[in-house]
């Protein structure tokens, strides 16, 4: 009887250790998982890591201010919390950004995706470099409100972030530059390149009839902006959407004050499209359907609407059923479910 | 006479001297103190100062000769910080100088070439949040004139393309050159006033536009504050 036990409380023990093993192991961040390596066909990229060497330890540093509520004035929201792993780090069924004290935005949360072969980031192409993006949503008011000193006083009063800076950086020093250099590690490694469009480029899977008729069609009506083989050319346009009288939201142009960039928006990569609903900069359509109807409408469109538009040809239902079933090859399940951007706070 | 001067320099060594640069912040004739001090603008408009801060940089010293000598450094300039109001430039050929230059604000390339640290730190709070790059210059405060919630103002110019581009090259001539002689220490003393951010050619009024943290409005700011440096002559 007594022997018994003692099996049974080994087996309990043993299950602990190894349960525990495998749970780090989960989230243990190796040399390897920080090689990066530039899909098969895509172009060399704009941002390479000059100056911000990727390490591990950094990684999950980012990993870990990217996930925390600490980067936000009242300590409630993090960057996870608009940007979902499991949406391509867009907000799923959101339609515009929710800061902190409920306020929303005006803007659609843009999916996190390949962001080391962008110039320009938001939607309006604001911010020049990818080190500096996170600086914009952490201080923004209607985001996270916070001050940079404020972040980092925060974090000097955090004994367990000192320890991580200090393995990523050598020593205890908390500053600006690190934090935001790491948060650009681990959003710089979010790379999505291996679709069932990207299994099928490369020759290792299949397009069924109406999938490949919806990748013609695409072709021949979609890619001058959504450019393979990222799905956008990183270009701003007017794409005819009549502008949101309530959120006077000039695009572009706000930030160039130059009149004809008015009401143009970076074109938004395609891949993931399936999870980033909905859609649009001020996400005023929930379905990829709606999205083709309004390219399709075009006696609706909205005064100077890219040429690239008014070329679209006439879609028939057959078609825009194609399209999208092109559109849903796009989902990365590798990305989406890549254990290395797990919010490491659910261990 | 290049070729004279490169033998000349090979021959005669030619000795370096420092200038330390102080900065004096007024608003028109009165001295500036933040939150205490009530100024008017040229509207008649009451105001009191909360913020005042700016980089200066490439920062370059005409000789008499017409030689350039540059300095590829950043200064944030904070009137809470009154350190930070005299910096030195050391190693400038000895010689004498008739004119010096710098630029208000970030260049492009600092702002387009990712983090940087020291006066550029993102922590200095000087960086845009909806929009591109650095700030070039803050001034901030209070006015009863002012419709904005807690009647507060606020002016933050930054911009480095055109045709929102704010990066303005300042240029004083001195009235007598100012001698750099080796070893030696020049100080140099400038004054800023933050009268000239609402004026000219641009009346700011209050009621009308306390609020300017847009690439629109931002150019018309820095046309004002271009003429507000001058040199005061100590001597006098």
């Amino acid at each position: 009887m007594r022997k018994k036990q003692a099996v049974i409380l080994c087996g309990l023990l043993l299950s602990i250790l190894l349960f525990s093993f495998v749970e780090n192991k989960y989230f243990l961040i190796t040399d390897k998982d920080v090689e990066l390596h530039v899909p098969n066909g895509f172009p060399k990229p704009v941002y390479k890591f000059k100056n911000n060497r990727l390490t591990p330890e950094k990684f999950m540093l980012g990993r870990m201010l990217f996930n925390d509520p600490i980067l936000s004035k009242d300590s409630t929201t993090s960057c996870a919390s608009c940007h979902q792993r499991i949406a391509a780090f867009g907000h799923i069924d959101h339609t515009l950004s929710h800061g902190i004290y409920g306020m929303i935005g005006k803007r659609n949360v843009p999916a996190l995706q390949n962001l080391i072969w962008k110039d320009a980031f938001m939607w309006d192409g604001s911010i020049a470099h990818l080190e500096q993006q996170s600086i914009g949503p952490m201080t923004n008011p209607i985001e996270m409100d916070e001050t940079m000193p404020h972040v980092i006083s925060k974090l000097k009063a955090n004994k367990d972030y000192v320890e991580r800076f200090r393995l990523a950086f050598g020593d205890t020093d908390v500053t600006a530059e690190r934090l935001l250099k790491s948060l650009t590690q681990f959003v710089g490694l979010m790379i999505s390149a291996n679709s069932r469009y990207d299994k099928y480029i490369n020759g290792t899977d299949t397009f069924n009839a109406s999938e490949k008729n919806g990748l013609s069609l695409f072709r021949a009506n979609c890619s001058s902006c959504h450019k393979e083989p990222l799905f956008t050319d990183n270009t701003y346009r007017n794409n005819g959407l009549v502008p949101d009288t309530a959120l006077k939201d000039k695009g572009r142009g706000g930030v160039s004050a130059v009149a004809s960039d008015n009401y143009k928006f970076k074109v938004p990569s395609l891949r993931n499209v399936e999870m980033t609903y909905p859609y649009m900069h001020d996400g005023r359509f929930r379905k990829l359907r709606d999205v083709l109807n309004h390219y399709d409408n075009k006696e609706k469109h909205y005064k100077g609407a890219d040429k690239a538009i008014t070329k679209i040809s006439k879609l028939s239902d057959h078609d825009k059923v194609d399209i999208i079933a092109f559109l849903l090859t796009l989902t990365d399940k590798t990305f989406l479910y890549d254990r290395r951007f797990v919010d490491p706070f659910m261990k | 006479m290049a070729t004279l001067w490169v033998v000349m320099s090979f021959c005669v060594p030619v000795g370096n001297g420092q200038l330390s640069i102080q900065i004096d912040h007024y608003v028109g004739q009165k001295v500036m103190e933040l939150d205490t001090v009530y100024y008017r603008n040229a509207l008649g408009q009451q105001f009191t100062v909360t913020k005042f801060k700016y980089y200066i940089s490439n920062l370059s010293l005409q000789s008499v000769a017409g030689k350039t000598v540059k300095l590829d450094e950043y200064f944030l300039i904070n009137e809470e910080e009154p350190v930070s109001k005299r910096f030195d430039w050391a190693n400038i050929p000895e010689g004498a100088y008739s004119d010096i230059s710098f630029v208000l604000g970030v260049d492009s390339v600092h702002n387009l070439t990712g983090l940087q640290t020291g006066a550029l730190d993102p922590i200095n709070a000087m960086f845009w949040t909806w929009n591109t790059g650095y700030i070039f210059l803050k001034l901030e405060g209070k006015s009863p004139a002012s419709t904005s919630s807690g009647n507060i103002f606020e002016y933050h110019i930054g911009g480095f393309k055109a045709p929102a581009n704010s990066i303005r090259t300042i240029t004083l001539h001195f009235s007598k050159p100012l001698i750099i002689s080796n070893n030696g220490t020049h100080l140099l003393h400038l004054k800023a006033d933050a009268l000239e951010v609402l004026q000219g050619p641009t009346t700011i009024d209050f009621s009308k536009l306390s609020s300017v943290t847009d690439a629109h409005n931002a150019p018309m700011v820095a046309n004002n504050y271009m003429d507000m440096f001058s040199v005061i002559d100590d001597a006098k």
